[in-house]
């Protein structure tokens, strides 16, 4: 599904190197997580990912499905199936969430030629998904992420990835915030999405959350590289002992 | 001193020039109100560059004895035509009987000045006039001087009840060449209620007044969407005066047009009284020059009033925008709340917006506060629709209507509101690339 090979990302503004080659790849139908030191890459990696500005890549490639992500716009890499869910979800005044959510999935059905969904079919499909992820109706009426808590944000985020189905979802510490019960709420959205053909990356500072998504492979990133990758035992290790004795291996 | 006296001298001959270019009408219950017009306006002068006000919108295309060509707009789908209203249609400045409404509405009075302007009595000879006349503080407005000396057609109305259903005033421009001078009056008693919405564009080049007299008590909305003809140039200037209790709210949304001067001057003379006006501005140079200049002065000159101004604009392709706003507190108007922000969206770097916005203060317990922003686009939240899907365009227009919302917030009918909305929706889709 995601192809990730010898990826190399500067800064565009400054030659200051943060991903300097990391080769990942995640099958159909599987879950992996990514766990590493504060400024290792894990953000920058998935904001190339989804073609954020700012930074250039010098080296290496990404691709979903065998096509190109890199060259693609932001807005094609959605409707190619890929999602991000924002360590830092941004806040849009004057545009109502649900408008949004609807524009969003108007658009990626135009990009895949499907017909738009009704503003009735669209209503129904936000409500259900909403209320398992217990999001109020008075949340949807609001502005985008304006005034919503640390946690309502997060949940929201899940709530967009419910409702656009993408095939490979990148999850940026979604569970950071949260309280135990909403942690509890997003793991639980995000198995109700886990399908053969869907595939996740949580990227992750705590093993709670992969207590209730159980991952098939973890990785640990440091210092822009993929350091090393094992199964869910890796992030119980990380959890009891910190980076460092992964780190002192590799160096 | 040689300086000075060859720009009297300048201003003296262009103001002759304006004057000898026009027949001014006789009037009767106006008559008195025209001459003092005409010795206001003389005396004034025309507008200048070199004057405060007009030191960033050049007032020579008002100013000149003919106007420039201008073509009209092809109109497709008039806004708010699918609302109940009573429609009074100027084209170039000439009613429109045939395609008018009967203008009759309960509680409402409704006249045109030319038919009127054949009697010596009317219940419109103390206010036509006389707003204007009042209203050239802190600066002079010789054009609207002169609009009230010459305007032959206009709509007079006298609201004493609650008007059931919006007066529209509608404006086709069909001539390249049109000169229109237009002059507007309107009266609420007490209690009244009225809503007013005036669309399209006047004339190639167009002088509106409206002088809207607000007594106890009474509400009066506004709602006008100006044209989206490309080359005209339109000068408006909006006087009101309210009463204790008294509520008045205009918004303005201005889509194209090559010069717009939007003056409004605000007299909150009646303890307890709310004026709010506010302007939604689209300039896109691509289209041709574009340049929208808003001037807003609200004086407060009574107790525990509120006064609000919000105007946003968008510009691209070299559009420029102003905004000049002041709010005077006078001694004893205490308990003024004031509130003024002008914010410009400038989609490029070629755009301009300059923003002199003033506050003059002399009553010690009021809150007052002004604000003023320049800004792009914000590329992260830009990034975060496209994130899902969004095309970069569609994504931009969100923006900008995002943008523009709490200048459209100040509309209280929800529906004509979404009418708005739609209205510069469509604006924005047809300069997708
Ligand atoms: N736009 C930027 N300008 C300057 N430095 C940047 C920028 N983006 C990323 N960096 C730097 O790149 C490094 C990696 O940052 P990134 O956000 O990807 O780390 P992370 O692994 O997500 O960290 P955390 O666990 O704290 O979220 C950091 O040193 C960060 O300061
Ligand atoms: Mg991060």
């Amino acid at each position: 599904m995601l192809n990730i090979n010898n990826l190399h990302v500067k800064l565009e503004e400054e030659d200051k190197p943060i991903l300097k080659g990391v080769n990942l790849s995640v099958e159909a139908g599987s879950v992996h997580a990514i766990m590493g030191p504060n400024g290792s890459g894990k953000s920058t990696m998935s904001y190339v990912l989804s073609g954020r500005d700012g930074y250039a890549v010098t080296e290496g490639t990404a691709t979903l499905d065998g096509a190109d992500l890199l060259a693609m716009e932001p807005e094609e890499r959605a409707a190619a199936g890929l999602f991000l869910a924002f360590q830092y979800p941004v806040e849009i005044p004057g545009v109502g969430n649900m408008t949004f959510l609807r524009t969003a999935l108007n658009a990626q059905r135009k990009a895949r030629g499907k017909p738009e969904v009704s503003a009735g079919e669209f209503l129904k499909l936000v409500r259900e998904k909403a209320k398992s992820l217990q999001i109020d109706a008075e949340m949807l009426k609001r502005p985008v992420n304006v005034g919503f808590s640390g946690g309502e944000k997060k949940r929201n985020e899940i709530l967009q990835m419910a409702v656009l189905e993408p095939r490979m979802c990148v999850l940026d510490e979604t569970d950071s915030g949260l309280d135990v019960d909403a942690m509890r709420l997003v793991a639980d959205g995000v198995n109700a999405l886990r399908d053969a053909g869907r595939s996740f990356l949580v990227i992750t500072h705590y093993q709670r959350l992969l207590d209730h998504i159980r991952p098939d492979v973890v990785h640990i990133m440091a210092d822009g590289r993929i350091i090393t990758s094992g199964g869910p035992e890796l992030a119980l290790e990380v959890e009891k002992n910190g980076y460092a004795d992964l780190l002192a291996e590799v160096a | 001193m040689a300086a000075g006296q060859s720009n009297l001298a300048a201003r003296a001959q262009t103001t002759d020039a304006r004057l000898a270019g026009m027949t001014l009408p006789r009037g009767a219950f106006t008559r008195n109100a025209r001459r003092e017009a005409l010795q206001r306006f003389t005396k004034m002068g025309v507008p200048m560059r070199r004057d405060e006000y007009w030191r960033w919108s050049d007032p020579a295309a008002f100013v000149t004895v003919s106007p420039g060509a201008a073509a009209a707009f092809r109109v497709d789908m008039p806004i708010f035509s699918d609302r109940e209203k009573l429609r009074l249609i100027f084209t170039d400045g000439v009613f429109d009987a045939e395609n008018s409404d009967d203008p009759t509405l309960a509680g409402v009075e409704i006249a045109r000045l030319s038919e009127a302007d054949e009697a010596d009595i009317h219940w419109a000879k103390p206010y036509y006039g006389a707003l204007e006349a009042a209203g050239h503080v802190p600066v002079a407005r010789p054009l609207a001087a002169l609009n009230t000396a010459a305007a032959r057609e206009g709509v007079l109305i006298r609201v004493t009840g609650k008007a059931d259903r919006p007066v529209h005033i509608s404006y086709r421009q069909a001539s390249e060449t049109s000169d229109v001078t237009l002059h507007h009056c309107i009266r609420l008693e007490e209690g009244a209620e009225l809503t007013l919405l005036e669309t399209g564009t006047p004339g190639a080049r167009a002088n509106v007044v409206m002088e809207v007299d607000v007594a106890e008590n009474a509400r009066f909305h506004h709602i006008r969407p100006q044209g989206r003809a490309l080359e005209r140039s339109l000068l408006t200037h909006l006087f009101t005066r309210l009463a204790g209790g008294a509520l008045f709210k205009s918004f303005t949304l201005t889509a194209n047009g090559r010069l717009t001067r939007n003056e409004a001057v605000i007299d909150i003379a009646g303890d307890g009284a709310t004026a709010h006006i506010a302007g939604a501005t689209l300039g896109d140079g691509a289209d041709g020059d574009f340049h929208h200049d808003d001037m807003v002065f609200i004086t407060h000159d009574a107790v525990g009033c509120e006064s609000r101004q919000v105007f946003k604009k968008v510009l691209k392709n070299g559009a420029q925008g102003v905004f000049q706003g002041k709010i005077l507190v006078k001694p004893g108007a205490q308990k003024t709340d004031g509130y003024q922000i002008s914010q410009a969206l400038l989609l490029d770097d070629d755009s301009q917006f300059l923003a002199k916005p003033e506050l003059e203060i002399y009553a010690d317990d009021v809150i007052c506060s002004h604000g003023s922003t320049t800004g792009a686009i914000d590329e992260t939240a830009l990034f975060y629709l496209r994130s899902r899907g969004i095309p970069r365009e569609d994504a931009t227009a969100l923006l900008i209507v995002s943008f523009l919302a709490d200048a459209i917030a100040e509309i209280e009918d929800e529906v004509l509101a979404a009418d708005v909305v739609a209205r510069l929706e469509s604006w924005l889709a047809r300069r997708k690339k």
